[in-house]
């Protein structure tokens, strides 16, 4: 009876010094499902789906306050990708926040621009070069075509530039054949 | 090492070889065109950068565009003449699609530019490297890598074997064969440089048995040397850098791993001609030897500078015939058609096909796959063929990475086995170039995540930066002009100007 009794003590402390130490060891910062949810948002930090980021609204999803289908640049893959890790059911995405546009990237006029720097300000990845009174250009590889920059600018010298597929982007499609009859049976 | 056994690889196939039809005439030269276009990127690794601008006169054998960092290879004007443009114009590409490219309008003097050979037994490894990495020599083999990468060799690393692929093992190619045949002496130095570079204690080159002339002519070249030469059965794909390794050493190479991690560096019969050409003769990579074969009158081998579109090459060949569909660059196990006959030729262009209905019949309807893994028994990198086939088709393409679809070399082995006719290789090629991209958007991803990120962190430092500033100030405000202060700065002053005002009368 002793035995027995000491022996369950016994366990219950070592096991429960384990989780302690583990609890400790391993803690988690922030929640996972946060960065697991921004994992999957394109980052194009546009601020479509109603939040200042793709953060933000990833923390709102979390939370429950937003819906997952409020990103037009992931579009309906992203809702559905966002479904599967929330175990929610899919939902297309909802047209209020804007549609899916094929990838573009940002282009300054040089001629025409004053050098305001507000679309500086406005760009949320830093991809545009310049100073007062100076001339400003995008960085294009680092331009995530949020479209940020347009409305600020006082002389409309920016225009949006459908990124073309080249030798280098090209991918190989998914291949088509006919399926035909083989018999005339 | 002595390389007695041949070590089979698993799977592999034979199918009708055609080489017979190219090799009855020797070599020739095709005469240089009026215009030639070069790709800036006919490498891989980076595009070269330009050296011409337009107008600009050049003499043959010229650097028109250097090699862009490491990875990267120089191009040459391939003959003396003019740049006429420098724009976007259709490569031989599967896509299609242009890519920048420099124009040359020739002169027909064909003027050499001074060829500087390279003593290259006085200097040691790195300073020739260094040098080799301008001639604009890659891979001739197909795989078009810069070449002076492969010799160079890391510090923990040492190469023990060179192999030297002779194989040629896709039907219809013979470039190669004629090659060895016509210059097994060039092929032989070259090696021999390559050998001593790299440091290797041995090497071996591997050639198939269906090339007995090109074989007796390479035996002879390197009668004084220590060049082993052996024969391997005749089975696509032999040719496969890896699978000759094996071939000849019954080394596999593992998964993620190179054959130099290995002590194994493997180079092309004419990449190490190229390199005997650049450091004895000093002539840089400026052509190369393309096989036009298939429906074409005269299926012959001819010496191409790069840049020649491809029309001149058919119209030395007999012209395109009426049947002619299309045409094939490279093999016809991996080839793929040419968007166009106003191509340029490029390092990469080994063969080109002319394909007609009796040559290439349009394919058998395609059935269900029915698990027959035939698939898999023709598999020479030991993969699951059929299980790919259903991940990529249904786009399951985390799956088919498990599967190591990354491993699959797209030889075609598969394909050419099936009994229900489905091209398992675009298949792969699809899913790969998918995950690709994804892979590629993921990343694009990270970085805009980072760099807003640290954004809106610096936002917050320099709103924090000047929260601080305007606290100090105010602070120092209240405290440092108190009243007594203030009253004796305007006393001081008053003074000062009293003083100036009396100074000004006395004078």
């Amino acid at each position: 009876m002793i035995t027995a009794l000491l022996v369950m003590i016994f366990l219950a402390v070592v096991l429960g010094l384990v989780l302690g130490y583990s609890a400790i060891k391993f803690k988690v910062d922030g929640d996972p499902m946060v960065a697991r949810i921004d994992a999957i948002l394109p980052q194009t930090q546009c601020g479509q789906c109603g939040y200042p980021g793709c953060k933000p609204y990833a923390n709102a999803i979390a939370k429950g306050e937003a819906d997952i289908n409020q990103c037009p640049p992931g579009g309906d893959a992203g809702a559905k990708a966002l479904a599967e890790l929330m175990g929610m059911e899919f939902k297309p995405l909802n047209q209020e926040h804007g549609v899916q546009k094929p990838r573009a990237v940002a282009l300054i006029d040089e001629s025409t621009c004053i050098g305001c720097t507000l679309c500086i300000q406005a760009c949320p990845v830093d991809a545009i070069l310049g100073a007062a009174k100076q001339m400003h250009t995008i960085i294009a590889s680092e331009c995530t075509g949020c479209e940020l920059c347009l409305p600020p600018c006082p002389v409309d010298c920016i225009t949006m530039e459908p990124v073309l597929e080249n030798s280098q982007s090209w991918k190989w499609k998914y291949p088509v054949y006919n399926i035909e009859k083989t018999s005339k049976a | 090492m002595q390389f007695n056994n041949i070590f089979k690889f698993n799977g592999g196939v034979h199918p009708e070889e055609n080489k017979s039809l190219s090799t009855t005439l020797p070599i020739a030269r095709l005469p240089i065109p009026k215009k030639l276009v070069l790709p800036l990127r006919q490498h891989v690794g980076h595009v070269a950068k330009l050296k011409v601008k337009v107008g600009d006169q050049v003499l043959k054998g010229q650097i028109i565009a250097e090699a862009d960092g490491n990875i990267s290879a120089a191009i040459h004007a391939p003959t003396s003449g003019k740049i006429l443009k420098i724009s976007e114009e259709i490569i031989p590409h599967p896509s299609g699609l242009p890519d920048f490219c420099i124009t040359i309008e020739s002169d027909l003097k064909d003027k050499w530019i001074e060829k500087k050979p390279i003593a290259w037994k006085k200097l040691d490894s790195a300073a020739l490297i260094e040098m080799i990495s301008s001639s604009g020599i890659v891979g001739l083999g197909g795989a078009v890598f810069p070449s002076h990468m492969k010799l160079k060799v890391n510090q923990n690393q040492s190469i023990e074997t060179l192999v030297i692929n002779a194989a040629e093992c896709e039907p219809f190619i013979t470039c190669d064969d004629m090659f060895m045949r016509e210059k097994a002496d060039e092929i032989i130095q070259g090696t021999l440089i390559a050998q001593s570079i790299l440091h290797a204690k041995q090497c071996v080159i591997g050639i198939e048995d269906n090339k007995i002339e090109a074989y007796q002519a390479l035996k002879k070249a390197a009668q004084k040397t220590s060049i082993e030469i052996k024969i391997v059965p005749t089975l696509y794909p032999s040719g496969d850098a890896k699978r000759l390794i094996y071939l000849l050493m019954g080394i596999e190479v593992p998964k993620e791993k190179r054959s130099v991690d290995l002590g194994i560096q493997v180079f092309n019969v004419a990449t190490v001609a190229a390199i005997y050409r650049y450091l004895e003769l000093g002539e840089p990579s400026i052509s190369r030897i393309v096989t036009i074969t298939g429906n074409v009158q005269n299926p012959q081998n001819y010496e191409v500078l790069f840049g020649t579109p491809l029309s001149e090459l058919i119209k030395a060949a007999g012209g395109k015939s009426n049947k002619t569909q299309k045409f094939i660059m490279g093999g016809p196990m991996m080839g793929f058609d040419l968007p166009s006959i106003d191509v340029p030729v490029t390092k990469a262009m080994n063969c080109v096909i002319e394909s007609s209905p009796e040559l290439f019949p349009s394919p058998k309807p395609v059935m269900p796959c029915i698990r027959c893994a035939r698939c898999a028994d023709a598999c020479p990198v030991n993969l699951q063929p059929q299980e790919l086939y259903w991940f990529s088709k249904s786009s399951q393409l985390e799956k088919a990475k498990d599967y190591n679809l990354f491993d699959c070399i797209e030889c075609g082995c598969c394909t050419y086995v099936c009994p229900s006719n489905i091209p398992l290789v675009q298949f792969y090629r699809y899913a790969k170039s998918e995950i690709i991209a994804q892979d590629k958007a993921k990343e694009a991803a990270n970085t805009a995540r980072e760099r807003n990120e640290s954004r809106l962190a610096r936002i917050e430092r320099e709103k924090k930066e000047r929260a601080e500033r305007h606290a100090q100030k105010a602070l120092g405000a209240q405290e440092k002009i108190s009243d007594d202060e203030k009253k004796s700065t305007i006393a001081a002053a008053v003074e000062r100007v009293k003083q100036t005002q009396q100074e000004n009368i006395k004078n």
